[in-house]
């Protein structure tokens, strides 16, 4: 997702003046080909991420449409009250970018784990919020955010992951979820970089004789609520995917959405990190293991949940 | 590049100047009356920096409050709103009456300025530390956009406590942000002490210097001093420029000046009345 990020953004630049890249400290040589076209509109921030945030307010304030980048807890946490009050409040257009959402960085320990952001910037006013699932949502969703005059945050995972599109996204549009596999028995909704997951957990199902349709809902914020009232109207089970905390994240929303419409799920399961930090060392796969967001454990729970 | 920096000052009345800031600090004191409001003392500590300002220093056209190419002001303390609003409405951003709502239900004018709702208010302020890396990325896009315009953040010295002042002070330094203008009011108070003895901010025109910028100590109710200097920005050094102006919290008012109690309190219909004696208005 990373370097798919690095390169539309330099498309990007290439066609829009307003645009402006932020970067705290992050990415070296990641962004060479930007800096080489645009140099004057490249600016290293240093790790310093509340005036990052703070200048890309501001810039966006007039006119141009800044994107702020680095490592996912320290482009949100660190800075939460700066996207709260900088950019959310004055409505300012700043496109933030995280890299190493949910335990994409797992190696590296809880600080730099990512489990409470999307809880803590979906609940800002103004604020969209977007989880591509592959690298070729990354660049529809930068694309797409270029068109939008407001905050949006964009919360990636790392380099090289599976990529589930076949191609670039023609349609995509934020806050409209993405069908990957027509299914008839559960619906996986998937969001942010859990979506190759779902898909081999769909795989797994179908072994089984169970078919799941895998959804790519990659905007939390707004909720595509025609996607889920069709879902939860279709469907025998509805899961929810994300490498986030249970608590505010994207299942927590469709739970919210649930209780505010007044659905009744026949069955519902939500697939998260517990309330809890990772502090054993381990990749990312490791790390799924361990807190039972794998493909086979995500299959197996579902079966048991069907039967 | 279009230029909107003027080469030509005009000479600076210090009389009208003088007496342009007693007519604010009397209209604040009124409003906290009115409003039963706090941070009084706050506003009268900076009335003679407001007042260089808009009635001297800055490119601004009540106008035209959108005009890309005006000087941006931005009271980075925003608990000093009530001499922001009085300043804009004098101005003519708004009608002098509209004061009247100041802190009343409904209205525009709420204890800190607002985010995209009156006229002349160019940042929401009043959590500390966030007017000068907005005014930091309005200077950056006017570079960007070719757009010569300056950036004044008038910062408390409280607020100095605040680490992303000082991040945005060394990316300003390092983006040489020269029509960058900081002005601290430093009345040697913060809400609930002194300052020095809260978190040690001496020497802080040394500090601000150390961080790269062309520092100066001013008397902070010296409008016409004040008045100059910020109108020599940007003034040649190629850096950020800081004016570490020494003030008086409550200055003004014999019984409000140096009492920390001030910052807080809002004063009797008495009080007001005597206030304005002393400044001349009455």
């Amino acid at each position: 997702m990373r370097n798919a990020f690095a390169d539309e953004l330099t498309k990007l630049g290439n066609e829009d003046a307003r645009v402006v890249m932020l970067s705290g400290d992050i990415g070296n040589r990641l962004f060479d080909k930007f800096k080489d076209k645009h140099p004057g509109r490249f600016f290293n921030c240093g790790v310093a991420e509340a005036n990052m945030m703070g200048v890309a307010a501001g810039m966006a304030m007039n006119g141009l449409r800044p994107v702020a980048y680095t490592i996912t807890p320290f482009v949100t946490t660190r800075c939460l009250e700066q996207i709260r009050t900088d950019v959310c409040y004055h409505e300012a257009p700043v496109t933030i970018v995280s890299v190493g959402g949910g335990l994409a960085y797992s190696g590296l320990g809880p600080t730099h784990h990512a489990c409470e952001d999307i809880s803590f910037l979906r609940a800002l006013p103004n604020m969209v919020v977007i989880c591509p699932g592959d690298a070729h949502e990354v660049r529809a969703a930068l694309r797409a955010t270029m068109q939008q005059d407001s905050p949006v945050y964009i919360r990636m995972g790392k380099k090289g992951e599976p990529v589930v599109h076949a191609g670039p996204l023609s349609e995509f549009a934020i806050g409209k979820a993405i069908t990957i596999s027509v299914g008839s028995d559960v619906c996986l909704l998937s969001t942010g970089n859990m979506l190759p997951e779902a898909v081999e957990a769909s795989h797994r199902l179908k072994e089984h004789g169970i078919s799941a349709e895998v959804v790519s809902f990659h905007t939390v914020k707004p909720l595509d609520q025609d996607c889920l009232r069709n879902a939860f109207a279709k469907f025998r089970l509805v899961a929810t995917l994300e490498e986030h905390s249970l608590i505010g994240g994207f299942g927590a929303a469709v739970s919210e959405w649930l209780t505010d419409t007044e659905t009744q799920p026949r069955k519902f399961l939500r697939f998260g990190t517990p309330d809890a930090f990772f502090k054993k060392s381990g990749e990312q796969e490791y790390a799924r293991e361990v807190l039972g967001l794998a493909a086979h454990q995500i299959a197996d729970k579902i079966l048991h949940a069907l039967s | 590049m279009n230029v909107a920096v003027r080469n030509t000052a005009p000479p600076i009345d210090a009389a009208a100047l003088k007496a342009q800031a007693a007519l604010l600090r009397g209209k604040v004191i009124e409003m906290s009356h009115a409003a039963q409001a706090a941070h009084l003392a706050s506003s009268l500590s900076c009335a003679d920096i407001v007042t260089a300002a808009y009635w001297h220093v800055l490119n601004v056209d009540p106008a035209k409050p959108k005009d890309p190419l005006r000087d941006r002001f931005i009271l980075s303390k925003g608990h000093a709103a009530a001499a922001l609003y009085a300043t804009l409405a004098m101005k003519g951003y708004f009608p002098l009456k509209e004061l009247d709502t100041y802190c009343q239900d409904g209205g525009r004018l709420a204890e800190h300025p607002p985010a995209n709702l009156l006229p002349g208010v160019e940042a929401a302020t009043g959590s500390l530390g966030h007017g000068l890396p907005l005014g930091c990325g309005m200077a950056l896009s006017g570079r960007i956009k070719g757009e010569r315009f300056r950036v004044f953040a008038l910062l408390s010295d409280g607020e100095n406590n605040e680490g992303s002042v000082w991040e945005a002070a060394m990316f300003a330094a390092a983006q040489k942000l020269e029509n960058v203008c900081v002005i601290v009011d430093y009345n040697k108070w913060q809400a609930t002490g002194r300052s020095n003895e809260t978190l040690m901010l001496a020497p802080l025109r040394e500090k601000w210097t150390a961080f790269g910028w062309d520092a100066h100590e001013i008397d902070g109710h010296d409008v016409a001093a004040l008045a100059a200097a910020m109108q020599r920005i940007p003034n040649g050094s190629g850096k950020p420029v800081a004016l570490v102006a020494h003030t008086v919290k409550g200055k003004g008012v014999s019984f409000m000046e140096d009492d920390n109690n001030w910052h807080y309190r809002a004063p009797t219909a008495d009080e007001v009345v005597k206030a304005k004696k002393e400044l001349g208005l009455i």
